[in-house]
């Protein structure tokens, strides 16, 4: 493979994994909390991602993606886990009750205006990842002496994983809203814990491939508490039972 | 005046909801994490396992209190 072919695929696979990371959290906040204000919100994102690059250009790499990292990290991880919680006690309640469920009750979606929760969850994973796939192409295309190449790597990825996320879009709308909730939580939780702690100066040993690793513990703990949640239910459901007959004899 | 009282007023709101939601201790116990793994990574040991371990043990203590208030209502 020539110099510029090796310039094309690192940039492309580098930045796939950022654009993965990217459109897993539009596309899990869309499904969950409706598209309108998530789109609006990725846009946004993609908009203040442009004027940064346009104004900084090849200067990016001086940004302290470290700090950013730990407040866009910790924002998502403390929201993440709400979802992470009631997406337990819901599954575990009502098992996989989907959207149309009457016993599900709604998110505080505001049914005009903007959903700000969709619009900022979007925004931030767009503005994030997008920044990361940026420093990718400066610091790599500037190393290699093929800037243009680096974009066209970035850009192919991002327009690629982008239309996958969009063609799976009808697939995860069908996802019963409990576990859909559960399943974007335990996303949000994880990706917010690498980041923060990424942040902070932890070295993950594998890189981005250990989001996998704390989404299989996260996703562990979460059955672990479906299954105690429900032990319980079950408990109490019994309790009950046994109160009234006992008070109708 | 009154619009900018009432936009603040409405952006702490949602600022609220969205980092503290309905259950403080999670979220004060979450920062409290973060800042003692950062206090620990200075001091050059690991302490990745920090926010995982008390993420979990929280969303449990969480569940146990929640259904604690749904029994006694």
């Amino acid at each position: 493979m020539t110099g510029a072919g090796v310039v094309l695929l690192t940039t492309f696979l580098a930045s796939s994994v950022e654009a993965i990371e990217m459109v897993v959290i539009v596309l899990g906040v869309g499904a969950t909390r409706g598209w309108r204000s998530t789109v609006l919100g990725a846009v946004a994102g993609f908009a203040v991602l442009a004027v940064v690059v346009v104004v900084l250009g090849v200067t990016l790499a001086a940004i302290p993606i470290g700090p950013l990292r730990v407040v866009v990290g910790a924002l998502l991880l403390l929201f993440g886990l709400q979802w992470y919680r009631k997406g337990i006690a819901r599954v575990a309640a009502r098992g996989l009750a989907g959207v149309s469920e009457p016993g599900v009750e709604d998110d505080d979606i505001p049914a005009t205006g903007i959903d700000w929760i969709a619009f900022v969850l979007a925004f931030k994973g767009v503005l994030l990842e997008g920044l990361e796939i940026a420093l990718i192409v400066v610091s790599f295309g500037l190393a290699a002496g093929q800037l243009g190449l680096s974009v066209v790597g970035a850009a192919a990825a991002v327009v690629l994983i982008g239309a996958a996320g969009f063609a799976l879009k009808g697939f995860v709308t069908r996802i019963p809203r409990s576990l859909l909730q559960l399943v974007v939580g335990t996303l949000l939780t994880s990706f917010g814990t690498f980041w923060s702690l990424e942040g902070l100066g932890v070295n993950w040993p594998q890189s981005d491939l250990d989001i996998v690793a704390l989404l299989v513990v996260y996703g562990l703990a979460a059955a672990t508490y479906i299954s105690l949640e429900r032990r319980r239910i079950h408990a109490a459901t019994l309790e009950m039972a046994s109160a009234t007959t006992s008070r109708v004899t | 005046m009154q619009a900018i009282v009432s936009a603040a007023l409405g952006i702490a709101r949602f600022l609220y909801r969205f980092v503290v939601g309905d259950d403080w201790t999670v979220a004060v116990a979450i920062l409290l994490a973060l800042a003692a793994t950062g206090v620990l990574l200075a001091d050059h040991i690991s302490a990745w396992w920090l926010v995982p371990f008390v993420a979990i043990f929280m969303t449990g203590v969480s569940l146990r209190r929640s259904a604690r208030q749904h029994h006694t209502q």
